[in-house]
């Protein structure tokens, strides 16, 4: 096990390259430039000689290849520079924005698996009841409805129903507080955003949880477990559901890894002020150095995520071993 | 069809009232102390450098940690021409035919670090943003092209001497990007400014937040008696407009001050009755049509004179003000200043007739006459929808009521300015904002060698008539000289063409008082006399 993930981290590298070597090309295709952005926004008149110097302090006259290797020669360092938009080192912008997206990430999981498992696993065990029907519209719903809109949904429910209640309309908070900070502030603000996207999520995770406990219930040792006479919850909690979580593992890890950068228009619609909205920010404000700190930031969530599946995969099926 | 009449009514019945109270009742009432004013802004600013950067979202936030040298009156911002002192004890007289200005510095002034600000710290401020150090980005020096020195004989006097008299020359000055630094720090690092704050203004710099927010605090030493009301602030960066609206009806933010669209304004006021207040007024921005004159067939100045004759400005203000933000009809300079021109001035230049159907048979007859009946072009135009896209929708029907057909091409803004630089477009629909009012200044976007200017056009005479207007000091010869300056541009040239000036809408709660609105969201915000009706 041990050899499989220093095999599995010493692969990373190429692949860590690779989206370095994408990101930081592609990047430069976009047509526009973060100078003339900068001081064309501001709707006055615009001096060339200060779009000059502008270019000239971030360094955009040097060579691509230079730019380039200063880029590698930051990544392998972990000296990610500063950001072009705003002058400060890229740590210090991302650290907040982190905490934020991890946060939303969790709780968005503990949503989708407290409602995934036990749904999926009662909608296969109670196959084309009113039960499995029910599982099948809600987790059909969840699919279908995108959560941002849901998310608009939520806050015009919030306004609307608070208003009729205490008679002046109240609004989830819109400026985050560590949790350690406030609690009660920081989840009555994140909460919302975590069923939001928790529930698209579920929903995949309830279907997939689904299937493959319909696909299980059917194996050879399952029928064995019952002609036993073992007792059924016993049977789909000891036997059935765990190897059916395998599959299900991969998507909650997919998910989990997609929510740390992925929440674009989510972030937007609860104004969180996560890794999604920066990522947006730093492409539209064509901040070259934030891009490629976020995308390679995401790059390694997503490499050492799905380690993690992996690694999950051998707990929970002991017919997997990873071997030289 | 009736019961949306009479919503709108309501609406509008409303924001009148709102209006009303909020001009007569704040003379009224009794300013109370304390307080945070939580207010949104659409972005967070790039660095913290008044004199660097050229965005409101740098003004909302950061503005009310420093001091100016002048600014417009706060007591009356709506006024294009009134400027007070705010660091110096008096405007000062010009001398030596309107060469020398020379201000007196209020004495005992402290920055927030308890350090003494002197007519020293001044000089260095102006220094830094008319003669700025190499590798410093100072955006607005060009406005300074009169300046001929700046110094600071002694701790409360600060001397400009100019080259010429100019009439552009007080409004720049009261820019409210000048910010004041301290000298000893700009001696220091003149790049300091960028990443700290440590001003003289109202409000204490407490914290930022990356993304989030930026608060600040009372300054119990600020050298106006009895300002500030508030405790202090908090801006909160929220990108989304549907989200600051929401964030205004939830009372998660009082108001956010650059301006919402009509549509919003209308569901705050029905959401929230009296608690809600609507200040509203022209605004200092405006939407440039820009053919390129370096392609055929926009070479032809009667194929860019059919596009303007085309349009029915009257009747698009009447409509267009109901979901977007832009309202008054006028030439290039701000409708209410006494150097624009009048309705029956404006009446003069093609494409401000009320007579449209006249104006389109004129159109027709020039797009024939330069061969090009069947033109057809694509509209360049920011994907923004308030107001780029609305009015870019607006002019592609007006085209077509003369048989042009326009495709409407819409990019992010750094796509859509490399467009608008490497020349690759036929038509633009841009814009022009600017903070103070100051035509001489404002108007040299038009401009052939402007840094703004796309039209790609060369005409040495209208560099002249520029020239003349900015050296004379007699205002009816600068009328004059903008009236020729004007016809020249948007009508015997047609070199850009002006749809619509915008229009600006602060719906806030109620409970703010003391802020007057502006036309520009960039002035007045220094926040000194909000008050909370808590």
């Amino acid at each position: 096990m041990y050899f499989y993930v220093f095999k599995r981290l010493t692969l990373m590298i190429p692949t860590l390259l690779g989206a370095a070597a994408l990101v930081f090309f592609l990047m430069r295709l976009i047509p526009g430039d973060i100078c003339t952005l900068r001081l064309a926004t501001g709707g006055g008149s615009i001096n060339p000689g200060v779009v000059k110097a502008c270019r000239l302090e971030l360094g955009m006259d040097q060579p691509m290849l230079l730019q380039f290797w200063l880029f590698i020669k930051g990544l392998i360092t972990f000296d990610f520079g500063r950001s072009m938009w705003t002058g400060r080192p890229i740590v210090e912008e991302v650290a907040l924005r982190f905490q934020l997206s991890l946060q939303v990430a969790i709780m968005a999981t503990l949503t989708a698996v407290l409602i995934a498992i036990p749904l999926g696993t009662i909608s296969a065990v109670k196959q084309n009841s009113w039960i499995d029907y029910l599982v099948r519209a809600f987790s059909i719903a969840g699919v279908a409805m995108p959560s941002f809109w849901l998310g608009i949904l939520i806050i015009l429910a919030i306004l609307i129903v608070s208003k009729a209640l205490f008679g002046s309309p109240w609004m989830p908070p819109i400026k985050y507080v560590p949790i350690w900070v406030d609690p009660v502030y920081n989840l009555s603000m994140l909460i919302w955003p975590a069923l939001a996207t928790g529930y698209r999520y579920s929903a995949v995770a309830t279907r997939m949880t689904r299937s493959a406990m319909l696909e299980v219930l059917r194996e050879d040792y399952v029928r064995t477990a019952r002609a036993k006479g073992l007792f059924r919850s016993l049977i789909v909690r000891r036997h059935a559901l765990r190897n059916a979580l395998l599959p299900v593992v991969t998507i909650i890890g997919i998910e989990f890894a997609f929510l740390m950068g992925g929440l674009v228009v989510t972030e937007q619609v609860f104004n969180l002020n996560g890794l999604g909205k920066l990522f947006v920010e730093a492409v539209s404000n064509q901040d070259y150095t934030m891009t490629q700190a976020l995308v390679m930031l995401v790059v390694t969530i997503f490499a050492f995520t799905n380690l993690i599946v992996d690694v999950i995969y051998a707990w929970l099926d002991p017919r997997i071993r990873y071997r030289r | 069809m009736k019961p949306r009449c009479g919503r709108l009514a309501l609406f509008a019945s409303a924001a009148l009232l709102a209006v009303a109270v909020a001009t007569t009742g704040a003379a009224a009432e009794t300013p109370k102390k304390g307080g945070i004013l939580k207010f949104v802004v659409p972005d967070e600013p790039p660095s913290f450098d008044g004199h660097r950067e050229t965005t409101f979202a740098l003004i909302h936030p950061i503005a009310p940690f420093y001091s100016v040298l002048i600014r417009v009156d706060p007591q009356n911002p709506a006024s294009t021409t009134d400027f007070v002192c705010d660091v110096c004890t008096e405007m000062p007289k010009p001398t030596d035919d309107g060469k020398t200005f020379s201000f007196k510095i209020r004495k005992g002034l402290k920055f927030h670090d308890g350090s003494d600000l002197t007519a020293k710290d001044v000089n260095a401020s102006f220094q830094h943003i008319i003669f700025p150090p190499d590798g410093v980005q100072s955006p607005r020096k060009e406005q300074f092209q009169m300046v001929e020195s700046v110094s600071a004989p002694d701790d409360e006097t600060f001397v400009m001497k100019l080259k010429y008299p100019s009439g552009a020359f007080l409004p720049a000055l009261a820019s409210p990007f000048h910010f004041i630094y301290s000298k000893a720090v700009l001696d220091k690092d003149p790049h300091w400014f960028e990443q700290n704050v440590m001003g003289s203004g109202p409000f204490v710099f407490e914290a930022r937040e990356a993304g989030a927010a930026v608060r600040g605090k009372r300054n119990p030493n600020y050298y106006h008696a009895g300002l500030p009301y508030l405790d202090g602030f908090e801006a909160i960066f929220a990108k989304t407009q549907s989200l600051r609206v929401q964030a205004i009806r939830g009372d998660q933010a009082a108001m956010e001050f650059r301006g919402l669209p009509p549509k919003s304004r209308d569901d705050l006021v029905a959401a929230l009755g009296k608690d809600i207040t609507v200040q509203e007024s022209d605004w200092n921005c405006l939407l440039i049509v820009t053919p390129n004159s370096r392609k055929k067939p926009f070479d032809d100045k009667r194929v860019r004179k059919a596009l303007t004759l085309a349009l029915d400005r009257w009747g698009g203000s009447r409509d267009l003000s109901k979901i977007a933000v832009v309202k008054s009809v006028g030439g290039i300079v701000f409708p209410s200043h006494p150097l624009a021109a009048t309705k029956e001035e404006l009446a003069q230049l093609a494409g401000y007739s009320a007579d449209v159907k006249a104006a389109r048979e004129e159109a027709k007859r020039l797009l024939k006459e330069a061969g090009v009946s069947d033109l057809k072009f694509t509209l360049a135009n920011r994907a923004v929808d308030q107001p780029y896209t609305i009015v870019g929708t607006w002019l592609i029907d007006q085209w077509k009521q003369v048989g042009i057909g326009v495709e409407q091409k819409v990019e992010p803004t750094a796509p859509f300015y490399a467009t608008l630089e490497n020349g690759a477009f036929d038509v633009a629909l841009e814009f022009n904002c600017q903070s103070v009012v100051n035509p001489l200044g404002d108007t040299s976007k038009f401009l052939p060698n402007a840094g703004d200017q796309y039209g790609g056009f060369k005409d040495p005479e209208l560099s002249k008539l520029y020239d003349a207007m900015n050296r004379t000091g007699d205002v009816a010869e600068q009328r004059r000289l903008m009236r020729a300056y004007e016809k020249r541009v948007i009508d015997e040239e047609v070199y850009n063409f002006i749809t619509f000036w915008w229009y600006r809408i602060i719906p806030h709660r109620s409970y703010v008082k003391g802020w007057k609105i502006s036309p520009s969201h960039y002035l007045n915000q220094d926040l000194s006399m909000v008050w909370l009706d808590k």
